[in-house]
C-alpha cells in the first residue's frame, strides 16, 4: 500500500485504513510513535522475562532438572538446597548483571525521547520532547542538533542550499526549499527498511509531482553541522526510523574457546552419564550379592536390584553434578566482563586528542584476542589518517624542500601572517621557497603555484572553505593558497584566483577530467591577456610520456621524484603547453564532436585530450604525504613477528595500496610481489583436483606478498558471472532453472567451491594481501572466504560505513573511533581511536585474556574432577551408594573459586612491555595449545589422580585405626573432614602453583579461602548450629575431633605432598627440557627488563628510514573530479570528502547488479 | 548517539595500578634454585616423619580376634545362628606373653559391614535424638522422620523411639573380660565412661528432660530388634540410659568404611601377662550378609593405633623426593651444558 505521510496533519494518519492489529482486536496506527524503546523489561516483566530467559541456557535448564530429581524421595541423594542454593547464586548474578544493563537502558531511552525539538503546531513553532513528534510533523532544527527522526529536508538557510550533517555515510543534502508553514503535500514512499543509501518517494504538493530520494532526507541520529536553520518533515518515527531498523540485530559471537567449552561440557556430561551408569551397575550387583542379604540394611520397599540400580543411576547423576560445573559459565562471563573492564581502563590505549578510551563493546570475546591469526584492514583512516599534507615538490629541477617535516624543533614552520587567507593548519617548513615565491622574481615557481591554484576541479564556498573530490587536491590548492596563489571562486567558465595583490579570472575552456586510465587532468584556460595555455598534473608515468623534447629539467625531477618516492610522499607532475588560438579551435571542433557521439563517448573523449596533451613542457613535481596514523609501521611489523598476517582491503587503486603498503611496512623489498592478474590460479577448472593441496603455489623461496583487484576477484571467484546470469535470467521472466547437467550451473558450485579453496590457499601463502578495489560486500566476502577454508580467528578493523559488513562478518570486529561516522564502531566488538592501539589489544590484553581463560578452564575442571571423583572411589567401598553434605554446595561458592577468578582476572605471566617486545609469545594463542582437549584431558587425569590419592591415602592410614584417645577416628564424619581439608589444601596450593603474578589480592584470596573454609567448618560443625537446627547441620564436633589429632594432620600433609610434589617435579623437568618461549622469557625476565628501561632511557632520537625502492606514485587516488558539474553549472553539491573509498564502491554496487 | 554526548566530558582512565594492571606483584617461577633445595628438604622432612611414625607404630600392640565362629573349631560355631538361640554364650580364651601397657581399648569390629550406605545412615530422626518430644509421637505421617522408614511405626502405628536403619542395628553382643589366675577367673574392670565423643555426649544426643525417663517413651514401642527399650539400655547405671548411652553413642556414630572397629571399654591399667578369657554373649547375626565379628585389644600413642601405613608412605615419598631432587639436577645440568640451550 505504500507508506503515505501527510504533512501537518496528524489525524490523517490514524484513520482506519492505516490501522494494523496488535493483538486480537485491538488495534493501532501502523506509523510508529517517536518514543523509542530498547530495554527489554520493566518493573513486571522483569522477573519473568529474565528467569525465561535465563533458562534459555542450557546449563540452567540441566540444574533445574537436577533439582526436580532431588525432590522425588527415592531418587534424592543430596538435600535439595545443595543445588538450588548455586542456581539461585548463579540466576541472581546473571539477574543482577541484566538489571543493571536494562536500567541504563531505560535511562538512556528516557533521555532520548525527551529531548526538544520545535514542532510546527497550529502555525507555530514549539519546543516538544521527541517522544511527542509523529509522522507528518514539520521540524525546525539547529546548528549542533540532533535529528530526531527520519524527514524529508524541506529549506536550509544555507546559502547554497545545502545542510551538512555529521557523519561520513549521510551527508550531502538538497533540500525542496519549500515554504512550510501551511505545507499539506501528500508523500508517498517506501515503507521503512534498513537501508541507509537508499530512499525513493514522491511528494504531491500543489499539483505536481516532485522526485526525491537520500540526498533529500536527513536521518535520525545524525547532528546538524554547519547550517543554522533547517526545516523537514517527518517521514519515519522511532522505531521506523533506518537507523532503528539497523540497529540491534548483530550476529551473535562465540569464541572458539566457547565452542571448545561446550564441547567439553558435553564430553564431562558423557562421562558423567557413563560414570553414573557404571556406579549403577556396580550397586545392582552389590545389592544382588551383599545387600540384599544385609538385614540391617532392610528398607521395606522390595525394589528389585536392577530397580535400585536404575535409581541409584539418577541418584549419581545428582551426586556427581558437579563434574559439569554450574559456576563455570557464570565464572568465565565474570572474567571477561573484568578483562574487558581492563582494557576500557588502559590509559596506553586511551588517545587523548579525542578524549577517545578504548571501548571492549563486546564483553565475551576476549580470549579470541590471543588467537587471531588473519588481520583484515581497511585503509583509508584505518591505517592512513586521510590528510593529506603538502610536503616537498621540486621546481625547475630544484628540490626546493630539504627538511621532512619532523624536525619542527629546529626550524620553526612558516609564518603565514602575512596571507590573510593562508590556512592555519598548513605547516611548511621551508622558508626560502616561501621567500622566492613571495619575491616575485623566479618565474618558474610562480607558474608552479598558480597552475595549482587553477588546475583543478575544486569548489569554494562562501567561506572560503574549499570542497575537494580526492584529499590530495584539496592539499594542492591549499598549499598554492598559502603560498600566496588564492583559488577564489569559479563559475562555469571563469576561475577567478588572487595573485600577489591583483585578482585575476581567467576563462576555463575546457577542462579535461580525470579518470583512471588517463591519470591526469588537464585545464585549459584563456588567460587575461589572451593567451591559451594548458596545464597539466599527473602520474609521472604518463606524464613524461607526453613531454616535448624540448621540455628541461627532466633529469633532475626524475631524480627528485625518486627521492620522494623513497619517502613514500605521493608525487604528480606538473607541466604546461602553450596553445596558438587555431590550434585551440581545431581541437576544440574535434571536442565538441566528441561530445556528441553518442557510442563509446567516453573512450572517443579520451582521444580527444591525448591530442592535445602532448608535447607538453615539465615546470616540476609535488610531494604530497598520505600521512599514515601513528606508529602504523611499528604496529604492523610487531603483529607480522607474532605470525598474524595481515591483509589491506581498500577501495583505493592498486598503486595507491601499493605504495600504503610499502609505506606502512606491510610490503617490504625482500618480499616477491605477485599481481593477481598475472598469476593464474588454475588454467583448467579441472586442475584442482589433481593440485595436492600441499603443493605451494609460489615455487619461490622467501617471501611473498599479493595485490589483487575487486574486479579480479570476482572474475575469479565467479561471482560476477553467476550474478549476471541470474540477473538476466530474471529479465527474461524466468525463474532460474533447477540445476541440469547441460547447463553448466552444477559444476559451478563445485567449480567455485574449488576456486574459493584456492584462492585462499594461495593468498594465503602470502605475507602480506592487499585487495584494493573492492566494494564492501566483497570486503566480507573475502574474510568469511579466510575464516571458512582456514578456520582460522579473523580480526577486521576499519572506521567507515563501508567496513561494518567486514567487521560483522570477522569473528572478532574493531572499529577506529572519534571519526566522523560511528556505523563501524557501532557494529564493532571494540574500539579504539588509533589503529596502533591493536598491538596492545592483540598482544598485551588478548594475549593475557587467552592464556588466563586457559588457566582458568583447565584448573576449573581439574578442581571438580580431584573434587567430584573422590566420591566415585569411595563409591566402591559404600556399596555403591552416594552421599555428600553440605561441603559439596560450598564447595564451588566459597572455598575454592576465588583465588581461581583471581587467576582468571588479574594473573600475568610477562608483564605488558616483554609481551609486546616479544611478538613471538602470541602464537600459542594462534596454535591454541593452551586450551585444547589434549590439556582438557591432562585436567582430567590431574583431577584423577587427586581424587585418587584423596581418598586412598585417608583410605590407608584410617583403616584399622583409632585415635590418640582411643576413640575410633574412621568415623565417616572425620574421614569426610580429613579428605575434605586435604582437597581444599590441594586445590588452593595448585592454584598458587599454577599462579605466576602473586599479588596482595591473591594471597589474601587463597589464605581467606582456607580461612573460610575452616571457619565455614568449625561453624558447621559446631554445637550452636546444631541446637538450632538438629536436622540440618549433624556433623557437630566432628572438626574438632578430628582436627585435634596429630595423625590425621599428617594423613592431612601426606596427602598434599603426594598430590602436588609430581606437579611441581613434571613442570620443572618440562621447562627445563622443552622450555617454551614463554618459559624463556620468564626466566630471563629481570635481565629483560632493565635491558628495556635502559632502552627507554637511551632511546635514540635519530629516526632512520629504510632504503627503498622506487615507486613511483601519484596523487589522484580517488574518484573523478567534479567536472561535470563544474561544466554543467549544476548547483554545486557536496561530495564527501573523507570516504573516497566508499563512494566508490557504492558506486559500483548497483554497477554490478545492473550488467 | 550517546558516544557523542559523553565526548565533552572527560574521558581518561584513571591511572591507578589495578586498572593498569601494574599492582606490585611477586612472580616466582620454578626454578632449580627453588625446585632442588625444596625436593630435597621435603624429602629429608618427609623420611623424619616416616621413621618417627614407623618406630611408634612398631611399638604399639594389637591383639585381634575373629569369633563369628563360622569354622566348627571356633569356640562360638554353637552361636553363630542368634536367631535360634537368644543370649547364645561363648567364650574366647587368648595369651599375653608380656605386660600389654595402658591404657589399652578394648573393640570390637564387623567387617562388610556398610554403615556407610547412604539410606541407612540417613535413617534416623535429629530431633527425636536431640530430645525433642514432638518427635516421639505420631503426627499426621510426618513425624517421625520419613527417612526412617521401615522403622518408624509398629504395626500398630505407635512410634518407634528411637526410629530408623541406624538404631534399629545397633550392635548388641556384650562382653567380659576375665584373667585366669591360678585357675581362677578374675573380672578384668571395663571402663565404659566417655568412650563416646564428648560432643556427641553433650551436644548431639541429649534425652528428653522427663523424669523418670520412662515416662517419655511412653506411647512409643522400642526398636524392633531391640530386646530393651532405650532407658533401659544399661541396667547398671541409670545416667547411662536414652540416647545418651555411651555404646549407642558409638554405634550410631556411623563408620566411613565397610569393615571397621568401634570402642567398647577401655582397660585404663593395661594386662598383664597371663591367660584371658572373653565371654562373648552372642547376639548379633552377619553370617547371613557373609559379614565377621572381630574383638581387638590396643593401646595407643601420641599418634593413635598401630597403623603402619602412614609411616611407610612417608618414608617412600621422601625417599622419591629424593631420588627426584637427585634426577632433577642431572637433568638441569645435563641442559645447561649442552650447546642447544637456549
Amino acid at each position: 500500500m505504500g507508506w503515505k505521510v501527510k504533512a501537518n496533519d496528524r489525524a490523517y494518519h490514524q484513520l482506519p485504513e492505516f490501522q494494523k492489529k496488535v493483538f486480537l482486536c485491538i488495534k493501532k496506527s501502523r506509523y510508529s510513535g517517536n518514543a523509542i524503546k530498547t530495554y527489554k523489561y520493566n518493573a513486571l516483566t522483569f522477573i519473568p522475562l529474565n528467569l525465561y530467559e535465563q533458562f534459555k541456557r542450557v546449563a540452567n535448564v540441566y540444574f533445574l532438572a537436577l533439582l526436580i530429581l532431588q525432590i522425588i524421595p527415592d531418587i534424592t541423594t543430596l538435600p535439595w538446597y545443595t543445588t538450588l542454593i548455586p542456581l539461585v547464586v548463579v540466576l541472581g548474578i546473571t539477574a543482577i548483571k541484566d538489571l543493571v544493563d536494562d536500567l541504563a537502558r531505560h535511562r538512556m531511552d528516557k533521555e532520548i525521547n525527551n529531548r526538544k525539538t520545535e514542532v510546527l503546531l497550529d502555525g507555530r513553532f514549539e519546543s516538544a520532547k521527541w517522544r511527542d513528534v509523529q509522522v507528518g510533523d514539520v521540524v525546525r532544527l539547529k546548528k549542533n542538533d540532533f535529528i530526531p527522526a527520519d524527514i524529508l529536508m524541506l529549506s536550509s538557510s544555507n546559502p547554497n542550499s545545502l545542510c551538512y550533517v555529521e557523519t561520513a555515510e549521510l551527508d550531502g543534502f538538497d533540500p525542496l526549499t519549500l515554504n512550510c508553514v501551511g505545507l499539506t503535500g501528500l508523500i508517498e514512499c517506501e515503507e521503512p527498511n534498513n537501508r541507509l543509501d537508499k530512499f525513493i518517494g514522491t511528494m504531491l504538493w500543489n499539483r505536481e509531482r516532485y522526485p526525491l530520494d537520500l540526498d533529500n532526507m536527513l536521518l535520525r541520529g545524525c547532528k546538524i553541522r554547519n547550517t543554522d536553520v533547517c526545516h523537514g518533515l517527518v517521514i519515519f518515527a522511532g522505531a521506523d526510523t533506518k537507523i532503528m531498523k539497523n540497529g540491534g540485530k548483530t550476529r551473535f559471537k562465540r569464541t572458539k574457546i566457547d565452542e571448545l567449552m561446550n564441547y567439553m561440557v558435553y564430553t564431562i556430561f558423557a562421562l558423567l552419564v557413563l560414570v553414573a551408569a557404571g556406579l549403577a551397575i556396580g550397586h545392582t550387583f552389590w545389592y544382588d550379592q551383599i545387600g540384599a542379604k544385609a538385614w540391617y540394611l532392610f528398607d521395606g520397599k522390595g525394589y528389585s536390584a536392577s530397580h535400585r540400580g536404575f535409581l541409584s543411576f539418577w541418584g549419581y547423576i545428582i551426586v556427581l553434578n558437579t563434574m559439569v560445573p554450574i559456576s563455570l559459565y557464570v565464572s568465565v562471563e565474570v572474567i571477561r566482563l573484568g578483562q574487558s573492564k581492563f582494557i576500557n581502563w588502559d590509559l596506553q590505549m586511551y588517545y587523548a586528542d579525542k578524549d577517545t578510551p578504548a571501548k571492549a563493546r563486546t564483553t565475551t570475546l576476549n580470549e579470541q584476542l590471543g588467537q587471531i591469526e588473519y588481520i583484515f584492514s581497511d585503509k583509508t583512516g584505518t591505517l592512513t589518517q586521510n590528510i593529506m599534507q603538502f610536503k616537498k615538490c621540486t621546481i625547475a629541477g630544484r628540490s626546493l624542500v630539504r627538511i621532512a617535516g619532523s624536525k619542527s624543533d629546529l626550524f620553526p614552520p612558516v609564518d603565514w601572517s602575512w596571507n590573510r587567507y593562508a590556512d592555519k593548519m598548513f605547516q611548511f617548513m621551508d622558508h626560502s621557497l616561501v621567500a622566492t615565491v613571495r619575491s616575485g622574481k623566479d618565474k618558474d615557481a610562480m607558474e608552479f603555484f598558480k597552475l595549482l591554484s587553477l588546475c583543478h576541479t575544486v569548489m569554494v564556498d562562501e567561506d572560503m572553505v574549499y570542497q575537494a573530490a580526492s584529499p590530495d587536491e584539496g592539499a594542492l590548492v591549499t598549499a598554492a593558497r598559502n603560498f600566496g596563489y588564492v583559488f577564489l571562486n569559479r563559475t562555469q567558465d571563469t576561475i577567478t584566483i588572487q595573485e600577489g595583490d591583483k585578482e585575476n579570472s581567467y576563462e576555463m575552456l575546457a577542462l579535461l577530467d580525470f579518470n583512471s586510465d588517463r591519470k591526469r587532468m588537464s585545464i585549459i584556460l584563456r588567460f587575461p591577456d589572451g593567451r591559451i595555455r594548458l596545464y597539466c598534473k599527473g602520474a609521472d608515468t604518463v606524464i613524461y610520456e607526453r613531454l616535448s623534447a624540448e621540455s628541461k629539467h627532466t633529469k633532475s625531477t626524475q631524480t627528485a621524484l625518486d627521492i620522494f618516492a623513497n619517502e613514500t610522499l605521493r608525487t604528480l607532475c606538473l607541466c604546461y603547453k602553450d596553445i596558438s588560438a587555431g590550434e585551440y579551435e581545431a581541437w576544440e571542433r574535434r571536442h565538441k564532436e566528441a561530445q556528441v557521439v553518442l557510442a563509446d563517448r567516453d573512450a572517443a573523449l579520451d582521444r580527444v585530450y591525448e591530442d592535445i596533451e602532448k608535447n607538453l613542457m615539465l615546470i616540476g613535481a609535488t610531494a604530497i604525504e598520505d600521512k599514515l596514523q601513528d606508529g602504523v609501521p611499528e604496529t604492523i611489523a610487531k603483529l607480522a613477528k607474532a605470525d598474524i598476517k595481515i591483509w589491506v582491503l581498500t577501495g583505493d587503486k592498486k598503486e595507491t595500496a601499493e605504495n600504503i603498503g610499502y609505506s606502512c611496512s606491510l610490503l617490504t623489498d625482500d618480499m616477491q610481489i605477485h599481481y593477481g592478474e598475472d598469476v593464474k590460479v588454475q588454467p583448467q577448472s579441472n586442475r584442482p583436483g589433481k593440485r595436492k593441496p600441499a603443493d605451494p603455489f609460489f615455487t619461490q623461496t622467501g617471501k611473498n606478498a599479493l595485490i589483487i583487484t575487486g574486479g579480479w576477484l570476482n572474475e575469479i571467484l565467479y561471482e560476477k558471472k553467476k550474478k549476471r546470469r541470474r540477473l538476466r535470467l530474471r529479465r527474461l521472466g524466468r525463474r532460474l532453472p533447477p540445476s541440469s547437467p547441460q547447463d553448466g550451473q552444477p559444476m559451478n558450485d563445485w567449480e567455485k567451491e574449488q576456486r574459493q579453496v584456492d584462492f585462499v590457499d594461495m593468498a594465503c601463502e602470502c605475507e602480506a594481501v592487499i585487495c584494493c578495489r573492492v566494494t564492501p560486500k566483497q570486503k566480507a566476502n573475502v574474510v568469511s572466504l579466510v575464516k571458512k577454508y582456514k578456520k582460522a580467528v579473523t580480526l577486521s578493523i576499519g572506521d567507515g560505513a563501508n567496513d561494518v559488513n567486514m567487521i560483522k562478518t570477522a569473528d572478532i570486529g574493531v572499529g577506529i573511533s572519534g571519526q566522523e561516522g560511528m556505523q563501524a564502531v557501532m557494529s564493532s566488538d571494540y574500539a579504539f581511536a588509533q589503529f596502533r592501539y591493536l598491538e596492545r589489544l592483540l598482544l598485551v590484553h588478548g594475549r593475557w585474556s587467552y592464556i588466563r581463560m586457559c588457566k582458568f578452564l583447565r584448573f576449573f575442571f581439574f578442581k571438580n574432577f580431584a573434587f567430584t571423583l573422590v566420591h566415585f572411589w569411595f563409591s566402591f567401598f559404600s556399596g555403591y551408594s552416594s552421599q555428600v553434605n553440605w561441603f559439596i554446595t560450598l564447595y564451588n561458592l566459597c572455598y575454592s573459586s576465588l583465588p581461581v577468578l583471581l587467576v582468571g582476572l588479574l594473573d600475568q605471566d610477562v608483564n605488558d612491555k616483554l609481551s609486546l617486545r616479544f611478538p613471538k609469545l602470541y602464537l600459542p594463542g594462534q596454535q591454541g595449545s593452551l586450551f585444547n582437549y589434549k590439556n582438557f584431558f591432562i585436567s582430567l587425569f590431574h583431577g584423577i589422580f587427586v581424587s585418587l590419592i584423596i581418598f586412598f591415602i585417608p583410605y590407608g592410614a584410617f583403616l584399622q585405626t583409632m585415635g590418640q584417645d582411643g576413640e575410633a577416628p574412621s568415623d565417616y564424619q572425620s574421614f569426610a573432614v580429613v579428605t575434605a581439608s586435604s582437597l581444599i589444601f590441594i586445590v588452593n596450593l595448585q592454584i598458587s602453583l599454577d599462579t605466576s603474578y602473586w599479588t596482595f589480592v591473591n594471597c589474601f584470596a587463597v589464605l581467606g579461602s582456607i580461612a573460610i573454609y575452616f571457619g565455614i567448618m568449625f561453624d558447621i560443625h559446631s554445637a550452636g548450629i546444631h541446637v538450632i537446627f538438629p536436622a540440618y547441620f549433624t556433623f557437630t564436633g566432628a572438626a574438632s575431633n578430628a582436627l585435634r589429632q596429630p595423625y590425621l594432620w599428617l594423613t592431612i600433609v601426606l596427602t598434599v605432598g603426594i598430590s602436588l610434589l609430581p606437579v611441581i617435579c613434571i613442570q620443572f623437568l618440562s621447562k627445563t627440557i622443552w622450555p617454551s618461549v614463554g618459559d624463556q622469557v620468564q626466566r630471563n625476565r629481570k635481565k629483560y627488563e632493565a635491558d628495556l628501561e635502559r632502552e627507554e632511557r637511551e632511546k635514540a632520537p635519530a629516526f632512520q628510514r629504510g632504503r627503498r625502492s622506487r615507486r613511483s606514485g601519484y596523487a589522484f587516488s580517488h574518484s573523478q573530479g567534479y567536472a561535470d558539474l563544474i561544466s554543467s553549472g549544476r548547483s554545486i553539491r557536496r561530495k564527501p570528502t573523507g570516504r573516497a573509498g566508499l563512494q566508490q564502491s557504492i558506486r559500483e554496487v548497483p554497477h554490478a547488479e545492473n550488467i | 548517539m550517546q558516544k557523542k554526548e559523553n565526548q565533552e566530558v572527560e574521558n581518561r582512565p584513571d591511572n591507578t595500578a589495578f586498572t593498569q594492571q601494574r599492582l606490585p606483584a611477586w612472580q616466582p617461577i620454578l626454578s632449580a634454585g627453588i625446585v632442588i633445595p625444596l625436593f630435597v628438604l621435603v624429602g629429608l622432612a618427609f623420611i623424619g616423619i616416616g621413621v618417627a611414625l614407623f618406630v611408634t607404630s612398631r611399638n604399639l600392640h594389637v591383639l585381634e580376634m575373629d569369633y563369628t565362629g563360622v569354622e566348627k573349631t571356633s569356640p562360638c560355631f554353637s552361636c553363630s545362628d542368634p536367631i535360634k538361640q537368644k543370649n547364645c554364650k561363648c567364650s574366647l580364651s587368648f595369651e599375653l606373653d608380656k605386660l600389654f601397657e595402658g591404657p589399652v581399648f578394648f573393640y570390637y569390629g564387623l567387617t562388610n559391614y556398610f554403615q556407610n550406605q547412604r539410606a541407612y545412615g540417613v535413617s534416623k530422626d535429629y530431633n527425636q535424638l536431640s530430645g525433642d518430644l514432638d518427635y516421639f509421637t505420631f503426627f499426621f505421617s510426618i513425624v517421625p522422620d520419613s527417612t526412617c522408614k521401615p522403622y518408624r511405626y509398629d504395626v500398630n502405628n505407635k512410634p518407634i523411639v528411637p526410629c530408623g536403619s541406624l538404631a534399629n542395628s545397633m550392635f548388641n553382643d556384650t562382653f567380659n573380660l576375665y584373667q585366669m589366675k591360678n585357675g581362677v577367673k578374675e573380672e578384668v574392670p571395663l571402663d565404659g565412661k566417655g568412650i563416646s565423643w564428648w560432643t556427641d555426649y553433650n551436644i548431639k544426643y541429649r534425652n528428653p528432660s522427663v523424669n523418670p525417663l520412662r515416662n517419655a517413651f511412653n506411647g512409643t514401642v522400642k526398636p524392633l530388634y531391640w530386646s530393651k527399650p532405650a532407658y533401659e539400655l544399661d541396667p547398671t547405671d541409670t545416667a547411662n540410659n536414652g540416647f545418651i548411652n555411651q555404646d549407642f553413642l558409638v554405634w550410631m556414630r556411623r563408620s566411613a568404611l565397610p569393615n571397621f572397629r568401634k570402642l567398647y571399654r577401655r582397660i585404663t591399667d593395661g594386662l598383664p601377662a597371663g591367660n584371658y578369657s572373653l565371654e562373648i554373649s552372642y547376639n548379633y547375626p552377619v553370617i547371613a550378609f557373609d559379614g565377621k565379628k572381630k574383638v581387638a585389644f590396643s593401646n595407643v600413642s601420641w599418634m593413635g593405633g598401630k597403623n603402619e601405613f602412614l609411616g611407610i608412605a612417608y618414608l617412600v615419598i621422601g625417599s622419591l623426593c629424593l631420588v627426584m631432587s637427585v634426577v632433577m639436577l642431572i637433568i638441569y645440568h645435563w641442559r645447561n651444558s649442552s650447546p642447544d640451550a637456549n
